[in-house]
C-alpha cells in the first residue's frame, strides 16, 4: 500500500484514494496515541530533518511528535540560527543536508514552490509543511480527517473557509483536498482577501457571513493576520469582527449545530468569539491530536524502502 | 502453486478449536482474568472461535481484542516491498494483569509472534502471555514456542500452509501448497 507520490508537496492533483489511504492509516495511529506506551517502532533507523524556514510553533511541535511517536532520528533545523543567516543559498543548504544521508525532510519556507524545487535536488521524501501563500497540505489532511470522523461521510457535507483566502496556504489545500472528496465548498471573506477567478476552482464565493451560515455543516474559520490591517485590507479588527466574526448569535440562527475548525492559533473574539471557539462543537482541540494522527499516517506512507 | 494436500478440514479445524479451548480452561485452571488477543487478520476469527467455545464450556464472556502487528515488523525498512494495509489494533480492555491468550493461525519463523508480543508489552503489561495456533509447522528464527498447537505439520521451506476460514475465505480449509 503506497501513495501514487514519494512526496507530499500539496492536495493538487493528489487522487481521492490516496487521501483515503492517509485517512484510514491516521484511524490506526490515532489508536497508538491513546495507549500508555505513545511509541511505535516503525520508523526505526530512518533519519528526518525538520527544515524550518520560517517560524512555527505548532506545526513543529506536531510533526516532531509524530516522528518520535513512529521511532525515528530527526534533526530540526531552523533558519534562524542556521547557516542560512550565513548566506548560504537554499540550493547549497539543501545539497549539504542530502550529503549527511537523510531519508525524509519536512520542510516549511516562506517562498511558495520551494518544497518541489528541494525534490528536484534532493533524492530524500519531501513533506510540504507550508510553502508561502501555496500549500500546507497536512494542515488539510488533518482538517479533513476531523470533518470525516465527526460526519463520518464526506460526500455531499458544505464547508465553508472564512477569512482571508487571499494570504491563505490552508484554504487553498483544504479546498482542493475537500473538492476531491466530494465536498461542497465555499469561501467568505472581505472582497480584498478574496483571490480572483477563485470561482474556477469549483468553490462558491460569499462575502456575507450571514448568508452562507445557514447553508453549510462546518465553518472552517482561519486565523486573521494582524499585520494584514496595516496593509489595508480591512479597516479594524472590530469591524473584521462585526462583519465576519463567527459568533453565537450569527450560528443560532441556523437550524441545525455547526460544526467549528480552525487552525490555531484563535485570535479570540476577532475572527472567531470566545464562547464559540469553547464550545461543544467546536473541534479544535480534536484538531491539534488528529493533526499528530495524520502525520504519523504521511510519514509511515511515504517511508516505504525505494524501489 | 499446487496443493499438495488438505491438513484439516472443516470438521478437523473445529475439533482443534474445541480442544484448544478446552487446554485453555484447563491449563488456567478455570477463566479467571483470562482475555484472549487475535493476531490479524486470520488470528481474528480464531480468537473469536475460542472465545464462542469457552463461552459454552464455561458460561463466561471472555473480553476479545485483535492486534494488527505492521508497524511492528521487522522488514519495513529493509524489504523492497509496498508497505502493507493497516487494519488497526483493537484492544478495548485493559491487559496489564491479565493472562492474555495471543491466537495466531500458523506459527513459522516466530517474527510475527515477537511483534506481538512487543506491541502487547507497550499496550499494558499482562500477567502472562500465552501463545494458541492452529498450525505448528516449524522452521523457526527466533526463540518462541506456541503453548497450545491445534497440529503440528513438518513442512519445508518451499512448502505454505494456507489456513481458510468461512468469515473471509467462505470455506474451513487447511491447505500445504507447493510454491517452489
Amino acid at each position: 500500500m503506497s501513495l501514487t507520490s514519494r512526496h507530499l508537496l500539496g492536495l493538487h492533483g493528489v487522487p481521492k484514494e490516496d487521501i483515503v489511504k492517509i485517512l484510514d492509516s491516521a484511524v490506526s495511529f490515532k489508536e497508538v496515541l491513546d495507549r500508555p506506551i505513545k511509541k511505535v517502532p516503525t520508523l526505526q533507523g530512518k533519519t528526518i530533518v525538520n527544515l524550518f524556514f520560517e517560524s512555527s510553533t505548532r506545526t513543529r511541535i506536531s510533526f516532531e511528535l509524530a516522528q518520535r511517536r513512529l521511532s525515528a532520528d530527526i534533526v530540526n533545523f531552523a533558519a534562524s540560527t542556521s547557516s542560512l543567516s550565513k548566506g548560504e543559498t537554499f540550493k547549497d543548504t539543501a545539497r549539504n543536508i542530502e550529503a549527511m544521508k537523510i531519508d525524509m525532510v519536512v520542510v516549511r519556507h516562506q517562498s511558495a514552490g520551494a518544497p518541489h524545487f528541494l525534490s528536484r535536488i534532493v533524492d530524500a521524501n519531501i513533506i510540504n509543511a507550508g510553502d508561502g501563500r501555496h500549500e500546507h497540505p497536512t494542515q488539510a489532511l488533518l482538517d479533513i480527517f476531523t470533518l470525516r470522523e465527526k460526519f463520518e461521510t464526506l460526500e455531499g457535507l458544505h464547508i465553508c473557509i472564512v477569512g482571508d483566502i487571499l494570504h491563505s496556504r490552508v484554504a487553498l489545500s483544504n479546498i482542493y483536498g475537500l473538492k476531491a472528496m466530494g465536498v461542497n465548498v465555499s469561501v467568505c471573506g472581505p472582497a480584498t482577501m478574496i483571490p480572483r477567478e477563485i470561482e474556477k476552482l469549483g468553490v462558491d464565493v460569499y462575502h456575507h457571513i450571514d448568508d452562507v451560515i445557514p447553508k453549510v455543516d462546518a465553518l472552517n474559520v482561519l486565523r486573521i493576520q494582524l499585520e494584514r490591517q496595516e496593509g489595508g485590507l480591512f479597516p479594524s479588527l472590530r469591524e473584521y469582527h462585526n462583519y465576519f466574526g463567527v459568533t453565537r448569535d450569527r450560528l443560532d440562527r441556523a437550524d441545525k449545530p455547526i460544526t467549528i475548525l480552525h487552525p490555531g492559533p484563535i485570535n479570540r473574539d476577532v475572527e472567531l468569539s470566545a464562547d464559540v471557539a469553547d464550545s461543544e462543537h467546536s473541534v479544535i482541540l480534536q484538531q491539534v491530536l488528529n493533526g499528530v494522527a495524520v502525520r504519523m499516517a504521511v510519514l509511515y506512507l511515504l517511508s516505504q524502502s525505494k524501489p | 502453486m499446487t496443493i499438495k494436500s488438505v491438513i484439516m478440514d472443516e470438521k478437523g479445524i473445529e475439533r482443534s478449536i474445541v480442544r484448544l479451548a478446552h487446554e485453555i480452561i484447563e491449563r488456567n485452571k478455570g477463566v479467571v482474568n483470562l482475555v484472549i488477543v487475535g493476531v490479524k487478520t486470520r488470528g481474528e476469527f480464531l480468537a473469536r472461535r475460542i472465545a464462542a467455545q469457552i463461552k459454552k464450556l464455561e458460561e463466561a464472556n471472555l473480553p476479545c481484542g485483535f492486534i494488527d502487528i505492521t508497524l511492528y515488523r521487522d522488514d519495513l525498512q529493509t524489504r523492497r516491498l509496498e508497505h502493507p494495509e493497516l487494519k488497526g489494533t483493537e484492544i478495548q480492555f485493559d491487559i496489564t494483569d491479565r493472562h492474555v491468550i495471543l491466537v495466531d493461525d500458523v506459527l513459522y519463523t516466530g517474527r510475527t509472534t515477537r511483534a506481538a508480543l512487543d506491541e502487547l508489552v507497550d499496550i499494558g503489561r499482562p500477567a502472562s502471555i500465552q501463545l494458541a495456533v492452529l498450525i505448528d509447522r516449524g522452521h523457526r528464527e527466533l526463540p518462541i514456542k506456541a503453548d497450545y498447537v491445534g497440529r503440528n505439520v513438518p513442512t519445508s521451506v518451499g512448502e505454505q500452509v494456507k489456513v481458510l476460514l468461512k468469515e473471509i475465505d467462505d470455506k474451513d480449509e487447511v491447505l500445504l501448497v507447493d510454491v517452489g
